[in-house]
């Protein structure tokens, strides 16, 4: 038996290849949609990995670093690596900022590292080009997705920064892409104000009688240095010994220094359950919405190549031709447009996917589902057509 | 009598129910032995189109019956089972228009009836190719039915009514379209091959040109029939 709609596909190819790139695009931007959502996970995870940490020992009560804010002092981390079981603790800071990049400026997020060494947690793990900061002051190691080469100067703040070095995919869980400080001068960008600011605040201290006592001498300069400086990071990360468990480790730190200590998993399920649970629920909602109109485009497709058959399928009625015949036909031409559409969509969304400001990953598995998926979508929207081509009556050949 | 080609006993068919009921066909009687062709003629509205889908196997009767090549098809109501299978294997069409499948050449056209029935693709083109030879279209075989002219069209539309054998050929209106000479030629086509393959041919026309041809004629009028002696002249 020959295929009709084999047959049919070949006599208006055209009408088929045209609707196959239609739907592919739409397939495409589908496809790449859900390429942005496991980005946004698969930042979050490279934001994890990057950090070299086992545990993040934050404030007390807070989700910190990445989701909220997070404060405790810089001077924890000694007691920190004396606890059982820690192999490394470094301090670390976050903050994302504009980062001036000449006249323009990039958004960026500035990691302050703690002095040290490659291996350090929170340094970066790997260079494409230059070298690690090795000076305590005004050197950087930016991400190439900010756009810098070896050697230019960066500004945050007041203070400007010469790129030292060169890192690839070391991006926040935004996506946006990271600069590496010194622990210092990041931990002074956080708090550093402007001269007008810093005089403002000089002469409030000063006309307070309770900081500026006659009989105390020195106690004025005492609190205007504490203003001045910032004693404070955002969490200690720390690398464990391989003969301890991160439950074993972070318990007694919980408990004795009164922090709350996440491990890996609790930190993933914080960065994507909830920082971008939002996001992904928006995506989830543009992925149904896209579904649907997929479908209702197929549908209408295959409606509209039945409609246009409806004498044909009376008279291969009439001559005896099954209803499952017909109805074979109706539904290979769906998914053959399904088939068209998608590989059309996979090949737009690959093309198109590093053009997309950020992170597109395409995941071989979701690939495979959509194709499923608009397998399904393809057999399901046939069905309107089919119930309509069974209900045409043979006798409509005859007049 | 012999019951070889086609006839129907009594035919009646009633269309609504009640006092909205209209009876399309009363009583009708027919008769076409193999290889006779015969004229079904009558105005609009007479029941000629409704004869066509009882006797097509597309609508049922309300009663009478029908045998079709020694096989009761109705029985008062009773029917076979498989109308289908009936249509393809037994009953050859011919439309106004050619209805050509388009997106299959003439041959496959034409094949698809037997391949529908379970004939092998080559076997089934083969029938079909010794059917476009005798309709002398076969050079013509492997064009699309939109490069085919309009009597090219009709003679691989009579080669699919024919291709299964089926002991009788329903031609409605199939010289319509076509001008004298042609409308000629599709007639000594069907005699011809009514002759060859031994198939009654039952057609329903309204065509002046062709009545004079036909040696039996039926006339219909408000649903009844009555049989004439056709005047048999040639076809030239």
């Amino acid at each position: 038996m020959i295929s009709l709609a084999g047959r049919d596909i070949l006599h208006a190819w055209g009408k088929f290849i045209f609707t196959g790139i239609g739907l592919g695009l739409l397939i495409g931007v589908t496809l790449t949609m859900a390429g942005v959502y496991r980005g946004m996970v698969d930042d979050g995870k490279v934001l994890l990995d990057n950090s070299g940490a086992d545990l993040w020992v934050v404030q007390k009560g807070t989700l910190g670093p990445y989701a909220e804010s997070s404060s405790i002092p810089d001077d924890l981390w000694r007691s920190i690596r004396a606890m059982p079981g820690v192999a490394q603790a470094a301090n670390v800071t976050y903050l994302t900022m504009q980062v001036g990049k000449g006249d323009e400026d990039v958004r960026a997020m500035v990691v302050g590292i703690a002095a040290g060494e490659p291996g350090v947690p929170g340094w970066p793990p790997h260079l494409v080009a230059g070298r690690q900061i090795t000076r305590g002051h005004y050197e950087a190691v930016a991400d190439l997705a900010t756009g810098f080469q070896l050697g230019d100067a960066l500004q945050i703040r007041r203070n400007r920064y010469t790129v030292v070095g060169l890192t690839r995919r070391m991006v926040s869980s935004n996506g946006d892409p990271m600069v590496f400080v010194p622990l210092k001068d990041a931990q002074e960008a956080q708090f550093l104000k402007d001269n007008d600011a810093i005089l403002m605040q000089r002469r409030r201290t000063e006309a307070n009688p309770a900081f500026n006592r006659p009989g105390v001498p020195g106690l004025l300069d005492a609190v205007i240095g504490s203003q001045t400086g910032n004693s404070y990071v955002n969490a200690i990360l720390v690398r464990i010994r391989p003969e301890f468990t991160p439950q074993e480790v972070a318990e007694p730190i919980r408990r004795w220094k009164r922090l709350t200590v996440y491990d890996r998993t609790q930190m993933e399920g914080i960065l994507i359950g909830k920082l971008i649970a939002t996001s992904a629920r928006q995506i989830g909602m543009f992925l149904a919405i896209l579904a649907i109109v997929s479908a209702a485009i197929v549908a209408f497709i295959i409606y509209t190549l039945t409609m246009d058959k409806i004498r044909e399928i009376a008279v291969l009625k009439l001559i005896g031709t099954r209803n499952r015949t017909i109805a074979a036909m109706i539904m290979q031409q769906a998914l053959v447009l399904g088939v068209i559409g998608f590989v059309v969509g996979k090949i737009t969304a690959t093309f198109a996917a590093p053009l997309f400001p950020k992170y597109v990953l395409l995941v071989p598995g979701d690939t495979v589902a959509g194709f499923f998926a608009v397998l399904a979508i393809c057999v399901l929207s046939s069905v309107v057509a089919i119930r309509m081509a069974l209900k045409v009556d043979p006798a409509e050949a005859i007049g | 009598m012999s019951a070889r080609g086609i006839r129907i006993e009594n035919l009646s068919k009633r269309f609504g129910e009640g006092d909205t009921a209209v009876l399309a066909l009363k009583d009708v009687n027919m008769q076409v032995a193999p290889g006779e062709v015969v004229g079904l003629i009558g105005p609009s509205g007479s029941g000629k189109s409704t004869l066509l889908k009882c006797l097509g196997a597309v609508i049922d009767p309300t009663s009478g019956r029908m045998i079709l090549d020694d096989t009761v098809i109705y029985d008062d109501g009773w029917k076979v089972r498989d109308l289908r299978a009936l249509r393809r294997d037994k009953i050859g069409f011919v439309f106004q228009a050619p209805y050509l499948i388009p997106f299959l050449d003439a041959t496959d056209n034409v094949a698809l009836l037997p391949m529908l029935a379970g004939v092998s693709n080559d076997e089934a083109r083969q029938r079909a190719l010794e059917l476009l030879t005798a309709l002398d279209v076969q050079h013509r075989a492997q064009a699309m039915p939109s490069q085919l002219s309009g009597g090219e069209q009709q003679r691989v539309a009579i080669a699919r009514g024919l291709v299964n054998r089926p002991p009788v050929i329903l031609a409605d209106e199939p010289t319509a379209p076509l001008d004298s000479q042609r409308a000629m030629a599709v007639i000594r086509i069907l005699n011809d091959m009514a002759r060859r393959f031994e198939t009654a041919v039952i057609v329903v026309t309204h065509d002046e040109k062709i009545i004079p041809t036909f040696k039996r004629i039926y006339h219909i009028r408000d649903g009844v029939t009555h049989e004439e002696a056709g005047e048999g002249r040639g076809f030239d």
